[in-house]
């Protein structure tokens, strides 16, 4: 490690790897933007980079910081920059990517070797450098890792299919076909039902964060505030049955709701959502409840208020960002529910929307269907998390490890 | 208890208020104690009692008489005659069933002119007692009548359906037990490759998540522009629908249209087309790799909360002392999360191991990528022997015991509950 803190040594070195990660975002943001072929080139991207490394700390100012822009930039147009362009590849994409290449490596790369010498460092300016660029890469990684996904998710939902199977990763869209591009919307609420479908996961999750409501609180308030013999055994037990897996119960609860005809029923599954939440809401809610300062209760209790009323007319006002959020939460397990949905209903007319997404799973269905599907499950419960983000990270903090 | 103690001298009985208040707990907790026992504790019962049963996934529909009826010729002015038909089936091709009878309304102004020695009418009641049956029983009811009166035979006969009843011992609440299910799940030579399969993905996701929930907890514990939108994406994986990201991967990672595929190719990194879920062992890192995916949020939620939390004085004293960053890391941030970090580990451990859907979803159990919970639903579903389903479910459950209390010793002490 000694031998590295140099900074002829670190600069080069952190400019080479700052480099690499810089080409390789954008040649894969420009592949999935256009289509067309981006690659980053390892050799050069690594020369290049130590080069510019190199230079910044030699001498760290912005002459050279424009300089060092203006030349990459050419380079990527010459070609011999950092990016691997397709010989197909029109001019402004090009330079679109030659420029993004040059921005995104020098600006970064000027404030991760900010105050670092040409000469020895000491550890401090050394770790404080390596630190910046393991951060910058980790903006990038993760910003990468979270959206590819749902761009890819997004963007197959507007395609059709023999585009897709053309290039798999042109996603550019058409914009002349203007409405057109929905068209897989269009059918899954006209021919496959799912305005029903979102109809029916709404009210079967509001239904259960209801339900869930009326059976955690009193038991939460009765764990976090009474003394009972048990108390302690009791709230054991809520992480306890918090941790059975629902494949373990869903076999029984298969056997008896075939049984008794619950099975293929709304009922049965209103009836079943909410016991799977119960416990997490009430563990959550217990929480909550224990942070509330007793004395106003107990204000309420010497004014003449019984227990009951203490509850409805002080604690609930008290917690009711706590029951917001916990009610968020609730909704969103119930929202995303897929395995009881999945055993339980064979009717088309009666499922859920995790339910008529997994119909859709079909080789005779294109998979842009599927995609749209998947796209109208999301968007609710993100907007929905988005809007109320603050409520909802505070509610999976205060006690649900559950996934 | 010892001689100063406050407590001293009062009595070991409760006095009334504290009676009532401890009835109060239980009366608000009972809705809740019966839904819990309802769902959870009956059921994992069956399931200890189903594990012991030879049972199949058919063996669910208990075995019926089944009745068609149809009238053969007209009804259409006095005097006319017509045979009534109930053609008469056993469901099941191999089951009993005890004491099969047939009620069906008769319509005024009918009349019978033979009937079948088993069967009366009576106050406008058709009764048939057709005593046993054997599995695949069939047979026939014929009745001719003969109109009395104006009569049509759509709005009389056919409004009422005939009503089949018979006794069938279901295999589910007889005393007929095995313990085939247990041998045959120990003695498949796949039983081990599923108990290492299940561990690996247990333990590389918990292991994963938690780094890189670490590692993204890192970043955001400063603050600047964007970091709440920014922390807000970062959840993404885990509030979507699994459903909806799981599809997303699959269609991704497809050997033949997904985009992995033709950026690699393009890249330069691949030569041909890799079958990212369909290959042994990529497609359990692939599994394991999305589980990391999906739950570092989790992960990260919870120690951006504690990191939060640490007091920055400490900090600053490091700073006097000249520590360099690395060093303040690992030797002051990192002793104080350890508790959350272990607390987080042991439940992401129970809960990783219980996962289902997203291995189903992503792979069907294929691939190399069957573990314990997707094993169940193979057993009982894809090979409808839902005793050996279940025995995988005892398996699982038995596990998750042993984790629990290791579990709830760790825990008691860590939150003082």
């Amino acid at each position: 490690m000694n031998s590295l803190r140099f900074g002829f040594v670190t600069g080069p070195l952190l400019g080479g790897a700052w480099m690499f990660i810089v080409t390789l975002s954008i040649a894969v943001t420009m592949s999935f933007a256009t289509g067309q072929a981006f690659a980053p080139d390892l050799g050069r991207s690594l020369i290049w980079g130590a080069v510019t490394g190199f230079a910044l700390v030699l001498r760290h100012n912005q002459l050279i910081l424009g300089g060092l822009v203006l030349s990459i930039f050419a380079l990527s147009l010459l070609p011999y920059g950092p990016l691997n362009i397709g010989s197909d590849v029109v001019l402004i994409s090009t330079s679109i990517a030659g420029l993004l290449v040059a921005l995104s490596h020098a600006l970064p790369l000027y404030f991760i070797l900010l105050g670092l010498q040409f000469g020895a460092l000491n550890r401090h300016e050394f770790e404080t450098a390596i630190i910046r660029m393991l951060m910058g890469f980790g903006y990038v990684f993760f910003t990468a890792i979270v959206l590819i996904p749902f761009y890819v998710m997004v963007m197959t939902s507007l395609k059709s299919q023999s585009e897709l199977l053309q290039n798999p990763l042109d996603f550019s869209l058409d914009l002349s076909k203007g409405w057109g591009l929905l068209r897989s919307y269009h059918e899954l609420f006209t021919d496959f039902n799912f305005g029903e479908y979102l109809w029916t996961s709404f009210y079967i999750s509001v239904l259960t964060v209801l339900i869930t409501l009326a059976f955690s609180i009193p038991g939460a308030y009765s764990v976090a505030r009474l003394r009972f013999r048990g108390r302690s055994t009791f709230s054991r037990s809520i992480l306890l049955i918090y941790m059975v897996p629902m494949i373990v119960l869903a076999l029984p609860i298969y056997i008896a709701f075939s049984k008794i005809g619950l099975r293929n029923s709304i009922t049965g599954i209103v009836l079943i959502y909410p016991v799977t939440t119960i416990p997490v809401a009430l563990y959550m809610l217990q929480g909550y409840f224990r942070a509330l300062p007793s004395e106003v209760e107990e204000a309420g209790l010497m004014d003449g208020l019984n227990r009951l009323a203490v509850i409805w007319k002080i604690t609930l006002p008290l917690s009711l960002p706590a029951i917001a959020s916990v009610s968020l939460y609730v909704f969103m397990i119930a929202w995303n529910e897929f395995l009881l949905a999945f055993m339980l209903l064979d009717d088309p007319s009666k499922f859920t929307l995790t339910r008529g997404i997994a119909s859709l799973n079909s080789s005779e269905i294109p998979r842009q269907h599927l995609m749209a599907g998947s796209v109208i499950a999301t968007l609710p419960i993100m907007v929905l998390f988005l809007g109320i983000e603050r409520f909802m990270t505070k509610g999976l903090t205060a006690g649900s490890v559950k996934g | 208890m010892t001689e100063n103690s406050p407590n001293r001298g009062l009595p070991k009985s409760l006095g009334p208020l504290a009676r009532r208040e401890e009835h109060l707990a239980w009366a608000l907790l009972l809705p809740t104690l019966c839904a819990v026992a309802l769902v959870v504790i009956l059921p994992l019962m069956a399931i200890f009692w189903i594990s012991f049963k030879p049972i199949e996934l058919a063996d669910l529909r208990a075995p019926v008489p089944i009745v068609k009826e149809d009238l053969r010729g007209a009804l259409q002015t006095i005097g006319d005659e017509a045979v009534l038909r109930y053609r008469l089936r056993n469901s099941s091709q191999s089951e009993f069933i005890r004491d099969v009878t047939l009620r069906d309304k008769w319509p005024d102004g009918l009349e019978a002119l033979s009937l079948d020695s088993r069967c009366t009418i009576s106050s406008w009641n058709l009764v048939c007692a057709l005593g046993d049956w054997n599995g695949g029983h069939r047979e026939k009811i014929q009745i001719t009548v003969k109109a009395r009166k104006e009569f049509v035979f759509e709005n009389s006969l056919k409004s009422s359906a005939p009503i089949m009843t018979g006794d069938a011992t279901s295999i589910l609440t007889n005393f007929e037990f095995t313990t085939k299910n247990f041998v045959r799940i120990f003695d498949a030579a796949e039983f081990f490759n599923v108990l290492w399969v299940t561990f690996f993905y247990t333990i590389f996701g918990t292991i994963g998540a938690l780094l890189v929930g670490l590692f993204a907890a890192l970043l955001l514990n400063k603050s600047f522009k964007g970091q709440s939108v920014l922390r807000g994406l970062y959840l993404f994986p885990y509030v979507a629908p699994v459903i909806a990201v799981a599809f997303a991967w699959i269609l991704l990672f497809d050997p033949f249209s997904g985009s992995a595929n033709s950026l690699l190719l393009q890249m330069g990194v691949t030569q041909q087309a890799i079958n990212f879920f369909g290959e042994r062992p990529l497609a359990l890192i692939m599994v394991t790799v999305f589980e990391i995916w999906r739950y570092f949020p989790l992960s990260f939620l919870f120690i951006l909360a504690r990191m939060q939390s640490i007091d920055l004085n400490m900090y600053e004293a490091a700073d006097m002392d000249g520590a360099s960053p690395f060093q303040k890391f690992w030797y002051l941030s990192m002793p104080q999360l350890m508790g959350i970090l272990s607390v987080l580990f042991l439940l992401r451990f129970i809960w990783t191991f219980n996962k289902f859907d997203d291995i189903f979803l992503l792979t069907g159990g294929n691939a190399g990528t069957r573990t314990l919970t997707v094993n169940v639903y193979e057993q009982a579903f894809a090979m409808s022997n839902i005793g050996a389903g279940a025995a995988v479910a005892v398996l699982i459950f038995c596990c998750l015991l042993i984790f629990s209390i290791f579990f709830l010793k760790f825990f008691s002490r860590e939150e003082g509950l």
